[in-house]
């Protein structure tokens, strides 16, 4: 061990891109720092991602654990759980919690990442609605479901959809609301959507689409939701799930430049040189993160820099999701559909098997793929995507998959 | 009333006779479909072609005429035949018996053309009974009648093997008479035995061939006149054979001096070399045979081709030696059977003549027939004008598909379309039965029961081994019938194929002393368990005397001075000659693996593969000229017809010919038969068609569209410009191409075409796949989980899969995850399917991953991590992951545990 005295390095979010952040750091170079890392939540970090599968009980919740706290002592890592930064001072480098303690730091991470977006809905104010974002949500709905028998889920997006497969598995009678035509539209064109939606009522989930809510109604707690056309749900509980936005009070408390997030460069660096900032509470170059594979990156980009590399530059990979939901596969990654005549689609549909893809072809190279029912080359197309490939020459078994396309 | 044969059990070997070429193989087959050849039997010694080795697999009942039906609807057999009986007679009565017909075929057994020959000369009254023989043999029969006195085929097979020389002319042997060409080869190897090829293509015989003669079309004459001419000017005659036993030689040779030697290679257009090389071996080697089929035979100059080649022989005195002679080779099983019986128009019966009042006479008192035809009926061509002029007003067609395979096919199908009254007996539903107003279930191969004769004049017999479906019945007994219904029970008693086989042997030699050479006499006494096992014999076979073997060695011919003729014969050229309008000449011919008009070996999927469509084969410096491209399209147009074909380049073809399978027809390709493009011109003497030697002109065809089906039913009809029906394993393949677009670009073809083209309903499952812009459309449509068809279209012809390699997808059952993959299009063996996804992240499968935990030891999330990406990115999968490193590794499993 070196004998000279280290860096102070505070994480400021005990949650997935600050934690990963950690890890690379360590990789990189396991003495270089002290570390403190603050949390707002009471446990260590855990995979936020997979709090849908716990709900849906697949999984456990130590499960989905990451850093436990073993972990953190193991590497001298000194773990503030259930107590957030209320203040950074960039100019004596302090931050101050809301407990009232005060660490000092050479370099801070910023990873507060996202808060869940909940509509100015009269009747908000009663019990029994949450959002689907943390440990204590899914503790609202597992009671939810322990004492109540409908749920609605406001939202008919990726998480809304996993949060409505969950509580269904939990044995509520859940019905989605959904203000577009077409659930997922964002990543899904009509056709897919069409599809999931008729998968998802076979399943069980009522989907309302272009359903407008318009108030949350009940007298000491919700009892039921009412839509733009008059029609009344009953509720036991209320999931919002349309959406998420960069928690950034922190960052614009302390200084530091924000726009939509927390305005970063290439490396990961916020407008203060000392402080960096990772994961969904960032913007950069305009964009800002909700998926996993850039926070990854952003981890390692940031745990690069922060270790003295100068080469390091946050590119964002190509954004594809896909859907964890048993049994319903989904998969989408670029553009959805042709945007011009320049544009081409080719498509396979397969009733009996509801199957679904599409590839949107654009000058000769793949630009989106969504696939329904079998995604096993999702990331295929993904990668040829990012390369800019001419797929010209393969067009013809290209949507079949990789095996298939470099067969003959 | 008719004793049904005994059948073995499914599992007992019988020995019985190929059905399809002239070669006449034995064949031991069984029930259970297993066959191989006869180690026994004289012509093949246990030998068997590809068609004849796939037999076991043409026995399904799939396509064949199961019962009686009256326009349609299904009779009993007393209604069918009273019905047919009250027809004939009705004709017969108001437009005399020149109004009714019957059309035989080759295919029949000796006992069926017996009966039917039976019937119509010597108690209908009229000789319009004609066989598809006329197509193959009748130019042989007129050569040898007016060469030898008789319808003799001097020689038999040994001689190939004998001979030093074999020159094979029009003759592909090595895939018509495959058999036979085995021989050949083995004595080649065996003797050094030379052969020499005469073709105008370049055809598999010509492997190992000394010398191949491209001749021009038509050109045959010549070339054996200018033989003639070498052999004489060379001293090369044996004079004493020629004045002991020939005459008429001094007119042929001054005929044939009418073309110097050099003048030969004009009208041939053979190099003079090579021609003379020919002329030099012929004249040197004492041991030759000239084996001689259809390129001799189909030709408005038949036979003369047939004498100028037996002129050669009888001047070296080379005929009915060891290794010697002209050899007619027959293209069908029993058309040498027919012969005998007197199948053909122009036959009386038993090698008797109609020219002969005496023969008229003898046969009648012999069939105590009362209304015996007297003069020779009109053949196959000539019987076909006449039904279309409305002169035949009623029409047995048995065994055979004119519809299909008599020259001006389409002129053929406007005379059936126009005939009062058709009859058509056959096994299978095909483009002349849709023409019947009566259709008759006939037994077929392994069903019925005769005897065949094969080329070399050896009687072999069909046994059956099979009951036959339905209510298939023999076709003797059908003509039986009939003449029992028109009032003569007596003559038509026969209730077994052995009571016809002896009164044809009685009437052989009945009144024969020695006049006839046909003569089987010693055959007329068999009793039935001799007829039964009777073993393979070669006539003639008087009751005493010299049985079998080789014939006119010692001179002696059928003639009444005993001499042969020599027949002064002139080159003509062919009857259509090319010119600048229709510049190319049109060349027929079978291909290894089909069988005529493919009823039978079409359903056979290793008999499809070979030669999978009906292609015009034409020369790679004809197609540049015409601007036409291999594989592309072109159509074909002749006086008589015009066709659209896939074109195949070949080298192997004579600049200036073209070249089309015969075996097609409008049920299972849409150029129909290449029958359709050729003249109904005939050999004056023999009437045998001029069926390779069509003039006709190619365009480019363009297609806007090509595509293919995979269906697994036999459909009969494709509504696409161009398509034909390939068996393949399970089902069919269809190549398709169309002349006008599907869809506009960007757009999608129409539902109704869609459903129509794969027979599917409207709410059907179906897989679709499509890219509107390049114009890629495909579709698979399934019912109840199996795949039923696939539809594979596209602008561009490369995106349409090959055949080959979709061949397979009915072979098995497709498993569900390949339901989509079916539509790539792609051969799907060896693609691994991945199993459920565990990494959704990657899209990892189970499969994939326990693969790779084998394969590579790991034993880590994380090593996998590294291989495979798996679990690398949200991580929600790690759990699953340690579950498939337990599963899959023991020994993590046991450190889990401690």
């Amino acid at each position: 061990m070196s004998m000279h005295k280290k860096e102070r390095l505070v994480l400021v979010g005990n949650g997935m891109a600050g934690m990963r952040t950690i890890d690379e750091i360590l990789a990189r170079d396991p003495d270089r720092y002290e570390i403190e890392v603050i949390g707002a939540e009471p446990h260590p970090n855990y995979n936020r991602i997979m709090l849908s599968s716990v709900l849906a009980g697949e999984k456990a919740l130590e499960d989905i654990v990451l850093h436990p706290h073993e972990f953190y002592a193991r590497n001298n890592i000194g773990l503030t759980t259930g107590d957030a930064v209320a203040s950074i001072d960039s100019a004596s480098r302090t931050v101050t919690t809301v407990s009232g303690r005060s660490l000092a730091f050479d370099k801070l991470i910023l990873a507060t990442g996202s808060r869940p977006v909940v509509p100015p809905l009269p009747g908000l104010e009663l019990p029994g609605n949450c959002a689907f974002r943390d440990r204590a949500d899914l503790r609202r709905m597992q009671d939810a479901s322990c004492n109540g028998t409908h749920a609605i889920v406001i939202g008919g997006g990726l998480l809304g959809l996993e949060a409505a497969f969950g509580l269904m598995r939990l044995g509520m009678k859940v019905t989605v609301l959904h203000l577009m035509q077409t659930l997922m539209e964002r990543q899904l064109d009509e056709a897919a959507g069409y599809l999931l939606q008729r998968d998802l009522m076979a399943r069980g989930i009522n989907v309302i689409t272009r359903a407008e809510t318009e108030a949350i109604l009940g007298d000491k707690c919700a009892t039921a939701v009412r839509l733009s056309d008059g029609r009344e749900l009953p509720a036991d509980l209320i999931v919002f799930a349309i959406g998420v936005r960069p928690n950034i009070d922190l960052a614009r408390k302390s200084g530091l430049e924000v726009n939509r997030g927390v305005k970063v460069d290439d490396t990961m660096q916020s407008t203060h040189p000392d402080i960096y900032a990772v994961g969904e509470c960032v913007e950069h170059r305009g964009m800002t993160f909700g998926l996993v594979a850039p926070l990854w990156q952003q981890a390692k980009i940031c745990a690069a820099a922060l270790c003295g590399e100068t080469n390091a530059a946050f590119t964002p990979p190509a954004n594809y999701t896909s859907l964890k939901i048993t049994g319903i596969d989904v998969f989408s990654a670029g553009a959805l559909g042709a945007r011009d005549d320049g544009d081409e689609e080719i498509t396979l549909r397969d009733a009996g098997t509801h199957q679904y893809k599409k590839l949107v072809i654009r000058d000769g190279k793949l630009a989106g793929a969504i696939l329904y029912g079998e995604i096993s080359d999702g990331p295929w197309f993904v990668e040829l995507m990012e390369s800019g490939r001419d797929i010209s020459y393969i067009r013809d078994r290209l949507l079949f998959g990789r095996a298939l396309a470099q067969a003959a | 009333m008719f004793h049904s044969p005994s059948l073995p059990s499914p599992q007992t070997p019988v020995k019985t006779t190929c059905p399809y070429c002239g070669v006449g193989c034995g064949v031991i087959a069984s029930g259970d479909g297993s066959v191989r050849g006869d180690e026994s039997h004289p012509a093949n010694e246990g030998r068997l072609c590809s068609k004849g080795s796939a037999l076991g697999e043409t026995l399904g009942f799939r396509g064949r005429i199961l019962y009686p039906e009256i326009e349609g609807k299904r009779a009993t057999w007393d209604q069918a035949l009273d019905h047919i009986a009250a027809k004939f007679s009705a004709a017969i009565r108001d437009h005399g018996p020149e109004s009714v017909a019957i059309y035989a075929s080759g295919q029949f057994l000796t006992e069926d053309y017996y009966v039917a020959n039976k019937l119509m000369k010597g108690f209908l009254g009229t000789a319009n009974i004609d066989t598809n023989s006329r197509l193959c043999m009748a130019s042989s029969v007129a050569g040898h009648i007016r060469a030898f006195g008789e319808d003799i085929v001097p020689g038999c097979y040994e001689d190939i093997e004998q001979a030093d020389l074999v020159i094979l002319a029009g003759s592909n042997a090595a895939w018509c008479h495959p058999i036979l060409f085995r021989r050949l080869e083995a004595a080649q190897k065996a003797r050094g035995t030379k052969f020499i090829v005469i073709d105008p293509r370049v055809t598999a015989s010509c492997d190992g061939a000394e010398l191949h003669l491209p001749l021009r079309a038509g050109s045959d004459v010549a070339l054996f006149n200018g033989l003639l001419t070498y052999l004489a000017d060379t001293g090369n005659f044996d004079k004493e054979f020629v004045e002991k036993h020939c005459a008429g030689a001094e007119s042929a040779i001054a005929t044939a001096r009418e073309m110097t030697i050099n003048d030969i290679a004009a009208p041939t257009g053979l190099d003079q070399h090579d021609i003379l090389k020919f002329y030099s071996l012929f004249a040197s080697t004492p041991r030759v045979v000239t084996a001689y089929s259809q390129g001799i035979n189909q030709s408005s100059a038949g036979t003369d081709k047939v004498n100028a080649i037996i002129n050669c022989h009888l001047a070296t005195g080379r005929i009915g030696k060891p290794g010697m002679g002209p050899f007619s080779l027959t293209g069908q099983p029993n058309a040498m059977g027919g012969r005998e019986v007197g199948g053909l128009a122009n036959q009386l019966a038993a090698h008797m003549s109609f020219s002969s009042p005496q023969h008229i006479e003898r046969v009648a008192r012999f069939w105590k027939a009362d209304n015996m035809a007297q003069r020779p009926g009109l053949k196959a061509v000539e019987l076909f004008e006449a039904v279309h002029a409305g002169k035949i007003k009623a029409l047995w067609i048995a065994g055979t598909n004119p519809a299909v395979s008599l020259p001006r096919a389409d002129r053929i199908r406007e005379a059936l379309h126009s005939c009062d009254f058709v009859v058509n007996a056959d096994c299978h539903h095909g483009d002349t039965s849709g023409f019947a107003h009566v259709r008759l279930p006939a037994r077929g191969w392994s069903e019925k029961d005769g005897t065949v004769t094969n080329s070399e004049r050896r009687i072999s017999r069909q046994r059956a081994f099979r009951p036959a479906p339905g209510e298939a019945m023999p076709d003797w007994w059908m003509f039986a019938q009939l003449g029992r219904r028109m009032g003569w029970k007596d003559a038509f008693a026969y209730e077994k194929p052995v009571q016809i086989f002896r009164e044809h042997a009685a009437l052989s030699s009945f009144e024969n002393e020695g006049e006839r050479l046909f003569d089987i006499g010693a055959l007329a006494t068999l009793d039935d368990g001799e007829y039964e096992s009777m073993a393979p014999c070669q006539w003639p076979a008087p009751k005493e005397g010299r049985q079998g073997g080789r014939l006119f060695g010692g001179g002696s011919f059928a003639t009444p001075d005993g001499r042969a003729r020599f027949i002064a014969t002139r080159f003509g050229s062919v009857t259509e000659t090319p010119n600048e309008e229709k510049p190319l000449i049109l060349n027929t011919a079978r291909i290894r693996d089909q069988w005529h008009t493919m009823t039978r070996t079409g359903d056979v999927a290793r008999l499809s593969a070979h030669t999978p469509e009906p292609y015009l084969d034409i020369h790679p410096e004809d197609a540049l000229r015409a601007g036409l491209q291999d594989r592309g399209f072109t159509r074909v147009e002749s006086a008589h017809a015009s066709a659209i074909m896939r074109v195949r380049l070949s080298s192997e073809q004579r600049p200036g010919e073209v070249h089309a399978a015969m075996h097609w027809s409008f049920t299972n390709a849409s150029t129909g038969p290449a029958d359709r493009l050729v003249g109904a011109s005939v050999d004056p003497i023999s009437g045998q068609p001029e069926l390779k030697a069509s003039a006709v002109s190619i365009s480019p065809q363009t297609m806007a569209w090509h595509g293919l089906l995979l269906h697994g039913e036999r459909l009969l009809k494709i509504d696409s410009t161009y398509w034909c029906r390939i068996a393949v394993e399970g089902g069919y393949a269809y190549p398709l191409a169309g002349a006008n677009p599907l869809a506009r670009p960007g757009e999608t073809p129409g539902d109704d075409w869609v459903l129509g083209m794969l027979g599917a309903e409207p709410a059907a499952d179906l897989t679709v796949y499509a890219d509107p812009m390049r114009g890629v459309f495909r579709y698979a449509l399934f019912r109840e989980g199996r795949l039923i068809a696939c539809l594979f279209v596209a602008r561009d012809s490369a995106a349409v899969p090959d055949r080959e390699t979709m061949a397979k997808i009915f072979a098995a059952p497709l498993p569900v995850e390949n339901r989509a993959r079916i539509l790539a299009g792609l051969s799907l063996d060896g693609v691994a399917n991945t199993g459920p996804t565990i990494c959704a992240c990657f899209a990892i499968g189970q499969t994939t991953i326990s693969e790779t935990i084998e394969r590579s030891g790991l034993k880590t999330a994380a090593e996998i991590g590294a291989a495979l990406k798996a679990g690398t990115n949200c991580g929600s999968c790690l759990p699953e992951i340690e579950k498939l490193l337990r599963a899959g590794n023991p020994a993590a499993a046991l450190i889990q545990a401690a």
